[in-house]
């Protein structure tokens, strides 16, 4: 099958610091990919490469075959690939279904103008957005809080709007910027759950960025590992599980350990 | 929309359009003409005001539109020899297109910074007009006509200003229905999807942008409809004062405007419109006061600001009868 996405030779420069430096990996239609790292090693980074909300430096990242990489992330978001944020990124003065509906934008048929003058396309769309918005709300399980501020929420709550804000705009692929990050094994759990979901009930292909590495082994497909900005392995979960290099990486080598 | 909306609507028409007139009759007081009429075209400015405030930036340049769409005007009806009311929606045009040509830069600003280049603008749009020769320097444009027939095949629409019994109340009456035509149309951009997205600019930039909001450009779209609502209250305004100089809309203007929509509140459709009413009939009820007015009526505001943050019309009186509109 031919990669939905190709992150292609990826480099960031900050100055004289390298942060991501000529990272490569492809993703399959259908399947959930996680890229791990100690911290530091520059996962958010080729996170926001990703979803062009940074330029690159050189290399690029494609998208069914056309680039993405360096284009404004509206546009990004326009052709199908697009990014969940950390907990507080949520529109916090709007309740949890204003979220989601207003967040239907791209699937919108009538124009601003059609909106303000109220024609019957606007008047469908609207008609539309509302359904598919109780329909997120039902998936994510979110229906006793579907009125509430979002503001109000706590914080699993908060990360399961994220998420339903994410899939509002239909993406073909999701990125998913930490989503287990200050959760309990419970929550967390519920979330791998979610995110399975996500792909089989609703054909999305996620690729995730975390450094929670029991819930990664459970959910992924495959693994990108990278440390100091490179990637050092990339595998199924169980091949990185056994990977020296990656042992190494997060708990340094033994040659350290001697030298303690 | 509901029953009681309907009510206010009727009840606030009736009053603009019927009893504050046959008050004004009755008791013989035509000044308050004028007041009100300032009031109105004051009130559609800050409602511009409040547009750029829901996409969450702070507007202090409003004074700048006004002043251009009062010199469009002015030089469209006595140089060029257009009907005055043509000039209306020209001068807010003109002012739509001059602030996409100056919100694409400066609309990438957030915050203070976007406030303080805002407050600058109405200042060099005060230089400009006095040093362009157009614009005729301090000196600026008198003698303006007033407003002429309007006719379309011989069916005449709005009379002869010049030939009235009553102009005050020609005035008047243009001015609070150009009002209420703006916040209709402010009230449909807020309840349509063009305001949801506004409110979600405002609430969180990079979030719209991830959904797949245009910012840069629906930010501009909010911006020139504002400085729109600007230049037409402002070419109204020429029409009334018959003539306009760099000093008419100043600085002080631009902060009145901000203010207004701050007094009345950020979070409601009509509060620019109580803010312009309770702000300007506040500074005249201080009058009396004579060399403490300024004092006086800016502890008031500082006491009003901290103590209503949201606004007049966040107060409980208020909200049970017209909730978030």
């Amino acid at each position: 099958m031919n990669p939905i996405l190709v992150v292609d030779g990826v480099t960031k420069k900050y100055g004289g610091l390298t942060a991501v430096n000529n990272i490569s990996f492809d993703v399959t239609p259908g399947e959930i990919l996680s890229v791990i790292g100690p911290n530091g090693a520059g996962k958010s980074t080729l996170f926001k490469l990703i979803s062009s909300f940074v330029p690159t430096t050189s290399g690029q990242v494609l998208f069914k075959g056309e680039r993405i990489s360096n284009l404004t992330p509206h546009v990004v978001a326009r052709k199908g690939v697009v990014r969940t944020f950390q907990e507080t990124t949520i529109f916090r003065s709007m309740t949890v279904r204003e979220n989601i509906v207003v967040s239907h934008h791209l699937r919108s048929k009538a124009s601003l103008l059609g909106f303000f003058l109220g024609t019957s396309v606007a008047r469908e769309d609207e008609k539309t957005f509302g359904q598919s918005a109780d329909d997120i709300i039902e998936f994510l399980g979110l229906q006793s809080i579907g009125d509430e501020l979002a503001s109000n929420l706590p914080q699993g709550h908060l990360r399961a709007l994220g998420m339903a804000i994410g899939l509002a705009t239909n993406p073909a692929v999701l990125l998913l910027d930490e989503p287990f990050a200050g959760m309990n094994h419970d929550e967390t759990m519920h979330m791998v759950t979610l995110v399975k979901r996500l792909r089989d009930e609703r054909n999305v292909t996620v690729l995730l960025v975390e450094h929670d590495m029991p819930a990664v082994m459970k959910i992924s497909d495959r693994i990108v590992v990278i440390n100091f900005g490179e990637k050092i392995a990339e595998g199924a979960p169980a091949e990185i599980q056994s990977n020296e290099k990656v042992i190494e990486a997060y708990l340094g080598s033994e040659d350290d350990a001697i030298g303690l | 929309m509901n029953i009681k909306k309907v009510v206010g609507t009727l009840v606030f028409l009736v009053v603009v359009l019927a009893v504050i007139p046959w008050a004004i009759a009755k008791s013989g007081r035509w000044d308050f003409y004028y007041t009100l009429t300032s009031v109105a075209l004051l009130s559609i400015a800050s409602a511009g005001v409040w547009l750029t405030f829901y996409i969450g930036r702070i507007n202090i340049g409003q004074g700048a539109y006004a002043l251009a769409g009062g010199y469009v005007a002015a030089i469209l009806v006595t140089k060029v020899g257009i009907n005055f009311w043509l000039t209306i929606p020209l001068a807010g045009l003109f002012c739509a297109g001059l602030s996409v040509l100056i919100g694409l830069p400066i609309l990438r600003l957030r915050g203070v910074y976007f406030a303080m280049v805002t407050l600058v603008l109405t200042e060099v749009m005060r230089l400009a007009t006095l040093a362009l020769p157009i614009t005729n320097g301090a000196k600026g444009i008198t003698s303006i006509p007033l407003p002429q027939e309007l006719s379309i095949f011989g069916l005449t629409l709005i009379p002869d200003f010049g030939t009235m019994a009553n102009p005050k109340l020609a005035f008047y009456l243009t001015a609070v229905i150009l009002m209420i035509l703006c916040y209709f149309v402010l009230w449909r951009i807020v309840n349509s999807r063009l305001g949801h997205l506004c409110r979600s600019l405002q609430q969180n930039e990079e979030l719209s942008a991830s959904i797949g909001v245009n910012t840069a450009y629906l930010r501009v779209i909010a911006y020139s409809i504002s400085s729109f609502f600007g230049g037409i209250a402002g070419a109204m305004f020429v029409a009334i004062s018959q003539s306009i100089y760099p000093s008419s809309f100043q600085v002080t203007d631009s902060v009145n405007f901000m203010l207004n929509c701050f007094l009345g509140g950020l979070g409601y459709v009509f509060g620019p419109m109580l803010g312009t009413l309770v702000l300007y009939f506040g500074w005249d009820l201080l009058f009396t006061t004579g060399r403490y007015q300024l004092l006086i009526y800016s502890t008031l505001l500082i006491l009003l600001i901290l103590m209503l943050p949201n606004g007049i019309l966040s107060l409980g009186i208020f909200n049970r009868k017209n909730p978030r509109s």
